[in-house]
């Protein structure tokens, strides 16, 4: 379970001075559940779910994952936390079984229950023809399976998707989703965080909208549409961020 | 501190680095194939140089040969030299080396001998220039001895002993211990290059495995496990020492299997010549170095790895990119040669003020080492302050590694 109170986080900037990323954001996830973190680019929720896998420490908030507090026991927090993002590259050089017995080691696996685990992930991702090959010379679907088995290795409870299609074709998208279906399935607690409307609509069992670093509105996709009056997810999204001007005023403040 | 995780970090960073062409090229190719190509290179051309200066007659120009036609005529005799025919412009055919020397006998020069004021006579070369002055070393030897022999013969018409003008002989014999001399020869030299040697080995896999991680999106990965990031850093930053101390002693075993190597084959005729001899002693001064020397030059320099791992890993941490790391760390190179150069300059001693000056400090102790001199009290500050300087160096690059601010730089 992943429960977050408070949690806000600044930064100083040279043109911007103190700027609140994330402010004041509280919500839960539970066990075999999608929550999804729906926001317009910059909106804090890289900054946000970075907090949850203790890549930066809050200011002030708190957040627990699986029971362990994010600033008090970091390395528990990450061991029972699988994070992918679009900015969680591979090793080019690394094949990928060297990339996940990396990181099943990393996470104090032993080395045969690492090698029975990669047996295991090659088989339900269908990785066994590149599986001795370097990842540099990877396809995208490719390098987006081996990320995949990568945050799995350990079996984590707690699975953090951060705009995991963001660049990705078609059909590597849909896989994505479907394997982010999986997790959930599976009884794993989920985050998922995407600017694209129709994938968080599709997906996630509750929903948050962020807007300039504040949870504007939360809820299941039923409830935000009764509160909104409205049947799309753009259309609840613009109205939960105070319109089209507001939304684009946020865009600006980020240049 | 998991040093399970230290070595799991490590190890895989180090098969990274042995897969990446760009290490390869600075830590193995360079020392193991260019070092050598140079060393034999540079002795071939230079045998082949010294060889053909030496077999190629003297072209010399006689200026006034009619004011010492007996001279003359010896210089025109000597197979040595090739006289060419005097010329006004006899300065500018030696600048533009034409001929490499030209000698001047003045008006009155004969009769001028048996005087008691001596005339001069003027050997025109071009300093710096190997055959202008080979030439004129041949000249000036031809001139002594044509000197000497009348000086004998005057003597001799007299009935007086030669002894006269040679009174006593004057000789010099070395006390040193054969070490020394390599040492006082190579003492500078040594640490200096050991020092480049250090700084170039780290340079470039402290930039890959910092800022390169961070362009490649590999960083935020790598902090996603559970490892803690003082673990990480240190593997990291073993590797980087690793790389470090394998450049410098593979440059270094090279560099003495070469120059031993090139100094045998030139010595031996391969290159053949008067070159060999030059050749030869160089090698003769490689042996010479007292190996307890060498054994305090890398005790001292380990702490030197460790300050240079740590410190270009906290510099190259700052950049988002390899390319800006590498405009940080390039300027640093002269950072480091200024003072290593200054421990070479005569003059410069070991003090107590000197001797806690980091890189100069060790230039200078591993001069004295190398020397056969080992001062404990100094060594021990030293080694302190290298130590001290080291794990400054570390903990900064800990400290900075803990930083978002550093690691996730926008």
């Amino acid at each position: 379970m992943i429960e977050v109170v408070n949690l806000t986080k600044t930064f100083k900037d040279k043109k911007r001075g103190v700027v609140r990323a994330v402010d004041d954001v509280t919500f839960r996830c539970e066990p075999g559940q999608i929550y999804g973190l729906l926001g317009a680019n910059g909106a804090g929720k890289t900054t946000a779910l970075r907090m949850i896998a203790t890549l930066l420490k809050p200011v002030s908030g708190s957040a627990t994952v699986a029971g362990y507090d994010v600033t008090k026991d970091g390395a528990k927090v990450r061991a029972a936390v699988g994070f992918l993002a679009a900015s969680t590259a591979l090793y080019g050089r690394l094949t990928a079984r060297e990339m996940i017995t990396y990181f099943g080691r990393l996470n104090g696996m032993a080395d045969a229950a690492i090698r029975e685990r990669v047996r295991q992930l090659a088989d339900e991702l269908d990785m066994h023809d590149f599986l001795d090959r370097k990842c540099d010379k990877f396809s995208t679907g490719m390098k987006q399976k081996t990320s995949i088995a990568r945050t799995l290795v350990h079996d984590p409870a707690v699975m953090i998707f951060d705009e995991p299609t963001l660049g990705l074709d078609v059909m590597t998208a849909r896989a994505i989703v479907r394997f982010v279906k999986d997790c959930r399935d599976r009884g794993k607690t989920v985050i998922y965080s995407s600017h694209v409307m129709s994938e968080i609509e599709k997906l996630c069992d509750r929903i948050g909208i962020i807007h300039d670093g504040q949870l504007v509105a939360e809820g299941t996709l039923s409830e935000l549409q009764q509160r909104y009056a409205e049947t799309d997810m753009e259309e609840i999204f613009v109205k939960a961020v105070g319109g089209e001007a507001a939304l684009a005023a946020a865009i600006e403040k980020q240049l | 501190m998991n040093w399970n995780a230290i070595c799991t970090v490590y190890f895989k960073e180090l098969t990274d680095t042995l897969r990446d062409k760009r290490t390869l090229i600075t830590t193995f190719l360079i020392p193991t194939l260019v070092i050598p190509g140079i060393i034999f290179g540079a002795g071939f051309v230079m045998t082949k140089v010294i060889k053909k200066a030496q077999t190629e007659a003297t072209s010399v120009m006689i200026i006034g040969a009619e004011n010492a036609p007996a001279i003359a005529a010896g210089i025109r005799e000597n197979e040595k030299f090739q006289v060419v025919d005097a010329a006004e412009d006899f300065k500018e055919q030696i600048s533009n080396k034409v001929i490499r020397v030209a000698v001047e006998f003045p008006a009155g020069f004969e009769a001028g001998i048996s005087s008691p004021e001596a005339p001069d006579i003027i050997i025109y070369h071009y300093q710096g220039e190997m055959k202008s002055s080979m030439g004129r070393g041949e000249l000036r030897s031809f001139l002594t001895n044509y000197r000497d022999g009348l000086v004998a013969d005057g003597l001799a018409e007299r009935g007086l002993p030669a002894t006269i003008a040679h009174p006593f002989n004057v000789e010099s014999q070395n006390v040193a211990p054969p070490e020394k001399v390599g040492g006082n020869a190579f003492g500078g030299f040594v640490p200096y290059i050991v020092v480049i040697l250090c700084m170039t080995g780290a340079m470039y896999p402290a930039m890959d495995l910092t800022a390169g991680e961070k362009e490649r999106g590999t960083m935020e990965t790598l902090l996603c496990s559970p490892v803690s990031r003082v673990n990480i850093v240190l593997g990291k930053f073993l590797m980087t020492l690793s790389a470090s101390v394998a450049t410098m002693a593979l440059s270094l075993i090279m560099f003495a299997v070469s120059a031993l190597g090139a100094a045998k084959f030139f010595a031996g005729g391969g290159g053949g010549g008067g070159g060999a001899g030059a050749a030869g002693e160089g090698g003769g001064f490689m042996m010479l170095i007292d190996p307890w020397g060498m054994i305090g030059v890398f005790a001292m320099i380990v702490p030197m790895a460790v300050l240079f791992a740590a410190g270009l890993l906290t510099v190259s941490l700052f950049a988002k990119s390899f390319k800006e790391a590498q405009s940080y760390v390039s300027p640093l190179m002269i950072v480091v040669i200024l003072p290593a150069v200054m421990g070479t300059l005569p003059g410069i001693e070991l003090t107590w003020k000197t001797a806690l000056v980091p890189i100069t400090n060790l230039s200078l102790v591993c001069k004295e080492m190398l020397s056969g001199v080992w001062n404990w009290h100094y060594i021990a500050v030293i080694f302190g302050s290298q130590v001290l300087y080291a794990a400054l160096a570390l903990w900064l690059c800990v400290k900075m590694f803990n930083r978002e601010s550093v690691i996730f730089r926008a």
